[in-house]
């Protein structure tokens, strides 16, 4: 155990294995590692920013469904009010011709009736004369008793 | 085993004993020897640790890692928060690679003490190293000459950061005022400072080492002994090798922490 060349010999070993390490081994460990560093840094940073545009994108989604159903509620409840009307309008249209029908129905009855009293009026008319002739059992001049048989006819 | 030996103080002494190379083309004196075993296994694990580490880090990529680039960025992460806890200033051009380098090289260099004595010295026997102390850190030349080169960073980096003007001015103005009378106070505390700082530095980890394997060598001398000895021997040693586990990575620790709080002392005034 004496101090002797060794240390000498060893100090300069020593700077040389520093200068290595100095100049080789630590500049490439440490750029790998600093842009590990910043890579998971930026990977990190761009799911932040991921998921943030993922949030609005759901937020205006919610909007958008939000709005749609909305519009689809209006256009439902418009489309009833559009059909309660239709029916309405058919139902009066419907009335409306029904009563149309009704009354040209009861016109033409009306003129049915009006005829057939006419024509009653004419049968009794000429019965009253053939009854009259039977019972006077002579010939009456037509024109003679016209007028007054008309009158009795229109009196019938 | 130790029975080739003739006394315990022999086993010990041999096992401790450093392969010296005489540098006598640099000059005489017992100064210029080289413990070849130190330095060429520091050189070697150096080499290799780094080595490894710099095959990782020349293809390493940002994208998902492979599992040696994972564990190689753990330990380039721990060494990194260790010094972003101490040191306030640009970390990544010098003081945290020289952490990097100062743990990792002397945890290689403890660790080597898991390797079994006895078992390593006879595989260095057949290689013709008779003397052959696996371990550098219980050279004490290995530490003082981690710690002198820490010692000199630390004197360059406070030049460099404060201006020589700046540093001399805080060795003889720091901790006791800038007045002329308390200068040679002052000086006389810097002083003490810069000369025990490398001495603990070093001396810690050496201390350390060096009594982990002279534990490890008494459990080897009492195998020797005897069946019972064997026994007890084998199982204080498993022990002892798994409380060396924490004594390893723990003095690698201290010393690389110690390397960062100098360094960064150097960085910062008084």
């Amino acid at each position: 155990m004496n101090l002797n060349f060794t240390m000498i010999a060893q100090a300069i070993a020593f700077a040389i294995l520093i200068w290595f390490t100095v100049k080789f081994v630590w500049p490439p460990l440490l750029n790998a590692i600093e842009k590990r560093q910043k890579e998971i840094a930026d990977g990190l940073a761009a799911a932040q920013e991921g998921k943030l545009s993922l949030e609005v994108a759901a937020k205006k989604n919610a909007e958008t469904l939000n709005e749609v159903k909305q519009k689809g509620a209006e256009i439902v409840s418009q489309a009833e009010k559009r059909a309660s009307e239709i029916v309405e309008q058919a139902k009066n249209v419907a009335n409306e011709e029904g009563d149309r029908i009704i009354a040209s129905a009861k016109s033409e009855i009306d003129q049915e009736v009006n005829r057939a009293k006419e024509e009653l009026r004419g049968q009794i008319s000429s019965l009253a004369i053939q009854g009259a002739e039977k019972i006077l059992d002579k010939e009456i001049d037509k024109k003679v008793h016209a007028d007054m048989l008309t009158k009795l006819a229109k009196d019938l | 085993m130790a029975d080739s030996y003739n006394s315990p103080s022999e086993y010990i002494g041999h096992h401790l004993s450093n392969n010296e190379l005489h540098l006598d083309f640099l000059g005489e004196g017992s100064f210029m020897t080289l413990h070849l075993d130190s330095f060429v296994m520091a050189v070697i694990l150096g080499i290799f640790s780094m080595g490894l580490i710099w095959l990782v880090a020349r293809r390493a990529s940002a994208g998902v890692p492979t599992k040696t680039q994972a564990f190689v960025e753990l330990v380039f992460g721990f060494i990194d928060d260790q010094v972003g806890n101490i040191f306030h200033g640009n970390r990544h051009s010098f003081v945290a690679p020289a952490a990097l380098t100062v743990f990792v090289w002397v945890l290689m260099m403890n660790a080597m003490d898991f390797l079994p004595i006895d078992i390593m010295a006879k595989f260095y026997g057949m290689l013709g190293l008779y003397e052959w102390k696996a371990v550098p850190t219980s050279d004490v030349n290995t530490t003082f000459g981690l710690a002198l080169g820490v010692w000199f960073l630390m004197i360059y980096f406070g030049i460099k950061v404060k201006g020589m003007g700046g540093w001399l001015h805080e060795i003889f103005c720091a901790p006791f005022g800038s007045s002329v009378w308390v200068w040679p106070a002052n000086f006389l505390f810097n002083i003490i400072e810069y000369v025990s700082k490398p001495l603990s530095h070093s001396l810690r980890l050496f201390g350390n080492m060096y009594a982990g394997e002279v534990i490890f060598l008494l459990l080897g001398l009492w195998a020797a002994t005897g069946v019972s000895g064997i026994i007890f021997g084998s199982i204080l040693g498993a022990g002892w090798a798994i409380f060396h586990i924490l004594i390893v990575v723990l003095q690698a620790y201290i010393f690389m922490m110690l390397t960062v709080v100098y360094l960064s002392m150097a960085h910062e005034g008084h």
